[in-house]
């Protein structure tokens, strides 16, 4: 660099007017960063500079966006095959599935309309693409490329075709943010498929994990369970699968047991999400899990959980006929 | 004056692009080890120039960080005035040092960057960072004689070709 500069930044020169213009900034981002923090001026003033900022994101998600469709263009001819098939297969499954739901849904709306009841089962969904850019430090919150201009409202739930991914916390006229059930900020009510035992899942930060805390030592309960939102507080519909329970620890006070849970959604992967449009919201707390009674394999079983439990559920049923 | 405008055009594209490069995703795996880009290209323009950075530039670019990010707002700004601060306190030893005591010199900035950002995530209630994401300091000073390089050679052309132009 030019020399003559040099004498104009001796080592000790302005010192005591550099150290005061500091402590100016620094207690000007306090005084923000409190301001911020009690009334969320932040996503004010990003919902009005929303116009320059979308843009910037799609900018910044580009070239994830080209490395994708690259791998998709070199990947091996076999592996799509592979995928294909597989894909085929999960659709096929899939829509026997819903068929047989079909039935079981119109039947349930009937019934619900003779009970005179509000029928919950008709799902309005929007379908929305993640914009792939990160937002703060770590991974928990995502930005879809749909927001308040296509009646995007906070509050939301974000599901892919496996599970809940979690619910938007923000909206930008043409973007929102959704926070990832995998966030620490983030609860989600829950309940067993197998025997409705409640629970509240917790993120914990870590994109494979969630946990369930304070479940009685005596519940029944083990690896490979799988939760589904309960419905419980009115915001996540029920029956949506959360994860599946992949350990059981004791909690730090051992009065306890926790359960750690594999997040269904897949949080890392999905491309395009679904959004659910608000339910129409049941007034009070829905009627109560079957928890009490006949044995669990008696008792009805939950929506999410009917096509796969009611095949092993048929089978002891032909054999008594067929023995005489 | 032309090589005045060019530097400019140089600082603020690099700018830019420090602000891309925070935005954009890497493999979860790797994730938090992403260097703090925007503190870097600060930290070079501090040293290559007196009057280009200053408190309230490195400010300004830090809220811009954080309207971007979607964190807190002032949490960059803070960082970023804190860091420019000292690096412009130490200009004139820093500028001369060999390379790798430079790039110590931005491990130690950024590790007390990483400590601020702690603090301040603390005192905001927000969960803490990942262990792994401490390294991300000392990812920042392994890249940095890179990164020194390639902004001094972005910064010599323009400035012969400017001294050539007018």
């Amino acid at each position: 660099m030019a020399l003559p500069q040099k004498e104009s930044s001796p080592i000790f020169s302005d010192a005591t007017a550099g150290t005061l213009r500091l402590i100016a900034y620094l207690a000007l981002a306090a005084i923000l960063m409190v301001l911020d923090h009690r009334n969320g001026w932040l996503h004010r003033a990003r919902y009005f500079t929303a116009a320059a900022i979308v843009p910037i994101y799609k900018i910044a998600a580009a070239p994830a966006d080209w490395v994708h469709d690259a791998s998709t263009a070199f990947a091996q001819r076999s592996a799509l095959i592979d995928e294909n098939r597989q894909l085929r297969e999960t659709l096929m499954l899939a829509e026997a599935r819903l068929n047989r739901m079909g039935a079981v849904a119109h039947q349930n709306e009937r019934l619900k309309q003779l009970l005179d009841t509000q029928h919950l089962l008709g799902m309005h969904a929007q379908l929305a693409r993640l914009i792939d850019v990160q937002l703060g430090p770590t991974r928990d919150r995502v930005m879809l490329n749909v927001g308040a201009d296509e009646s995007v409202r906070v509050g939301q739930v974000v599901i892919d075709s496996h599970g809940v991914m979690g619910q938007i916390i923000e909206t930008l006229p043409h973007a929102s943010v959704a926070m990832l059930v995998v966030d620490p900020d983030h609860a989600i009510p829950v309940m067993l498929a197998r025997n409705g035992l409640r629970g509240i899942a917790h993120g914990t930060g870590d994109p494979d994990q969630l946990v369930v805390p304070n479940l009685p030592l005596s519940s029944d309960i083990k690896p490979g369970d799988q939760w589904v939102t309960s419905g419980l507080g009115g915001r996540f519909p029920a029956g949506f699968p959360v994860g599946t329970i992949t350990e059981l620890r004791h909690g730090s006070s051992g009065m306890f047991l926790e359960a750690l849970v594999k997040p269904a959604a897949e949080l890392q992967r999905s491309g395009e999400v679904l959004l659910l449009r608000d339910q129409p919201d049941p007034v009070g707390p829905p009627a109560p899990a079957p928890e009490v009674g006949p044995p669990s394999s008696l008792a009805p079983t939950t929506a999410a959980q009917k096509p796969v439990r009611a095949q092993p559920a048929a089978p002891p049923a032909t054999p008594p006929g067929d023995a005489p | 004056m032309n090589r005045v405008y060019a530097q400019g055009w140089a600082f603020w594209i690099g700018i830019a692009l420090a602000l891309l490069l925070m935005l954009m995703p890497l493999p979860a795996m790797i994730q938090p080890l992403k260097p703090y880009w925007p503190a870097l290209v600060l930290i070079y323009w501090s040293l290559e120039s007196t009057d280009r950075v200053s408190i309230g530039l490195a400010f300004c670019v830090g809220l811009a960080a954080d309207l971007l990010n979607g964190a807190l707002l002032g949490d960059q700004a803070l960082r970023l005035a804190v860091m420019v601060f000292i690096a412009l306190r130490f200009r004139s030893r820093l500028r001369f040092f060999p390379m790798w005591q430079q790039s110590l010199a931005v491990f130690l900035l950024l590790l007390n960057n990483h400590v601020l950002q702690t603090l301040i995530r603390a005192f905001a209630g927000d969960p803490a960072m990942p262990a792994l994401s401490w390294l991300a300091p000392a990812v920042g000073a392994a890249i940095w004689p890179f990164v020194f390089l390639m902004l001094d050679d972005v910064n010599t052309r323009l400035r012969g070709k400017g001294a050539r132009a007018s």
